[in-house]
């Protein structure tokens, strides 16, 4: 850990903010008071400042160095064609004067040189959209969801209460419960008849296997597996929405809420135990926290985890001899994992400028979004050799999927077993299987199949 | 040859842990630690060099005593 924290201090002082009716917790800690903010944030409060932006007005991208755009539509299904394009043209860092101001480094040096800057470049908000949070409401360095739009040093005491749930030791005994999830997708898929059956393999499969995963581990009833997909779903899909907009939040809070209370009358070592028993500076969590936290796991979690393994079956569908190969040498599966995660990274992050500052030419000024593009970096060819190319046993892989620095994607072991045994049953059950039609791609920050069409062609018996 | 592991650099990718386990531990925290002190036995070194090839941080130096 870079920065160690001292945690013992007085206890947190509560009060209700008035504009806002948000509850604030204010902690002293080495002299420094740190506050710690929970409830909604309406619109017209100074919680979220509009940006000057209608999308509207501007239209679809024309060049992508001087407008760039990755919610365009057609961002997601060329995106490494774009960065190549830019990059090869002379242009490390795009700009856009969408969304009241944009940065988009494009290169290996440029994505590190931001992601482990967090002087310069705040978490405060990680997804870019129409409202920015503004300077009294969400005060740095804790932000609305701790610690993913956390800076230093607090970052770090939020980081903590959640790294010993997702430790590698903590998460390697969930294999066999994931390939009995993923197979009895495989069986929910009924009869399958080899060279004539489609299937969907981003909506039947990959999309329900992240979800049914957390389920579990949070300890929620396997009974309300449908719903409780629905009710993540529901709240993905809105995300893109308008900050402020809180509709469809509410059946997912209600259901968390419920699930909390269960287990305080029936506690169990699970994940929703374990964070309702995790101590900050000597004191629970608040019901209130314990479910955000909650809804950050799935929110950071779920569609990331769906859009890998999507991105990964995809290109299986198209390349039978990648796929001979995990069949006849499945220890290869070590390499090909961080392969599909290197050239298929589904995570873009964002960061806000601090301060102004001038980042090798580029005027930064405060409260400039940058949109930091792991998966560009991924496929920077000073960093990998072919990088446009995806070499299945590629022994020399320091991809940035999961990002890089203090935020390193704290799912990442689970997200890889996830995605290594979502894989393997998949082939396994479907020695062969190819592309049955268009792929229809995300549109924003995470990229990946969103309807993925294969034709079955042998199924195992 | 021995490792060395930065752990101001770690960033627990687990990577080394995956690659090498012989070599690195990890903590309740996920961060790796180093089980081999010392001169890093013949078998084991090109899995030694394997880890800090795939180290996303640069956590991970090898120096080979000739
Ligand atoms: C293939 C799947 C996944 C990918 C590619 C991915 C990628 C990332 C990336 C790039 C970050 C860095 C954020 C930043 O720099 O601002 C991140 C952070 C995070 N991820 Fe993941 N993620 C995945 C799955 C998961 C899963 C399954 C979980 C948990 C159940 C999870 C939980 C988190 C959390 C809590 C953070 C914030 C960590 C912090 O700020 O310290 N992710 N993820
Ligand atoms: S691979 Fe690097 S960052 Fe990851 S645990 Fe090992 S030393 Fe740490």
């Amino acid at each position: 850990m870079t920065d160690t924290v001292d945690l013992s201090s007085a206890e947190p002082i509560m009060r209700i903010d008035e504009a806002t009716g948000n509850k604030i917790f204010s902690f002293e800690r080495n002299g420094e008071t740190l506050e710690f903010i929970i409830g909604s944030s309406p619109e017209g409060t100074d919680v979220w400042q509009r940006v000057p932006y209608e999308a509207d007005d501007y239209g679809s991208v024309a060049d992508y160095r001087t407008d760039f755009d990755h919610a365009d539509p057609a961002y997601n299904p060329s995106a490494p064609e774009v960065w190549k394009e830019l990059r090869e043209g002379g242009c490390p860092v795009a700009h856009s004067d969408r969304y009241g101001g944009m940065w988009v480094p494009l290169t290996n040096d440029t994505v590190n040189e931001i992601a482990y800057d967090t002087d310069n470049f705040t978490s405060r908000s990680v997804v870019v959209s129409v409202g920015r949070p503004g300077d009294r409401a969400l005060p740095a360095p804790i932000g609305g969801a701790p610690p993913i739009t956390s800076d230093p040093p607090f970052h770090n005491i939020a980081r903590r209460l959640l790294l010993p749930a997702f430790a590698p030791k903590m998460i390697e005994p969930w294999e066999p419960e994931i390939q009995r999830l993923c197979q009895k997708l495989l069986d929910e898929m009924g009869d399958i008849a080899p060279g004539e059956s489609v299937i969907d393999a981003a909506v039947q499969y990959a999309q329900n296997i992240p979800v049914n995963v957390i389920g579990r581990m949070l300890g929620f009833p396997e009974k309300d597996e449908e719903l409780f997909r629905q009710f993540v779903h529901d709240v993905l899909e809105r995300i893109a929405e308008e900050p402020g907009t809180r509709e469809g939040t509410d059946d997912l809070g209600l259901y968390i809420q419920q699930q909390i209370a269960e287990h305080r009358e029936n506690p169990r070592d699970d994940l929703t135990s374990y964070l309702m028993n995790v101590e900050l500076d000597g004191n629970k969590l608040d019901d209130e926290v314990v479910a955000g936290m909650v809804i950050l796991l799935l929110v950071a979690g779920i569609d990331t985890t769906w859009s890998a393994i999507g991105s990964s079956l995809w290109h299986l569908a198209q390349h039978p001899e990648d796929h001979q190969r995990l069949l006849d040498d499945p220890e290869v599966m070590t390499f090909a994992l961080e392969e599909f995660l290197r050239a298929y990274a589904p995570v873009t992050m964002a960061r806000l400028v601090a301060k102004d500052n001038d980042f090798h030419g580029c005027p930064m000024k405060k409260d400039d979004w940058v949109l930091l593009p792991f998966p560009a970096a991924n496929r920077d060819p000073k960093k990998f050799e072919d990088p446009d190319s995806f070499i299945v046993d590629r022994e020399e892989n320091r991809h940035a999927a999961f990002g890089l620095g203090i935020h390193r994607c704290l799912g990442s072991n689970l997200a890889r077993l996830e995605l290594k045994v979502a894989i393997e049953e998949f082939i396994k059950r479907f020695p062969r299987f190819e592309l049955a039609g268009d792929v229809r791609w995300s549109v924003g920050q995470i990229r990946g199949p969103r309807e993925l069409p294969v034709r079955i062609l042998e199924v195992a018996e | 040859m021995r490792v060395h592991l930065d752990a101001e650099k770690c960033q627990g990718h687990n990577r080394c842990y995956a690659l090498a386990p012989e070599i690195f531990d990890v903590d309740d925290y996920g961060q790796a630690m180093l089980l081999v002190e010392g001169d890093v036995p013949a078998e084991l070194q090109d899995k030694a060099r394997l880890a800090a090839a795939n180290c996303p941080e640069y956590a991970i130096t090898i120096t080979e005593n000739g």
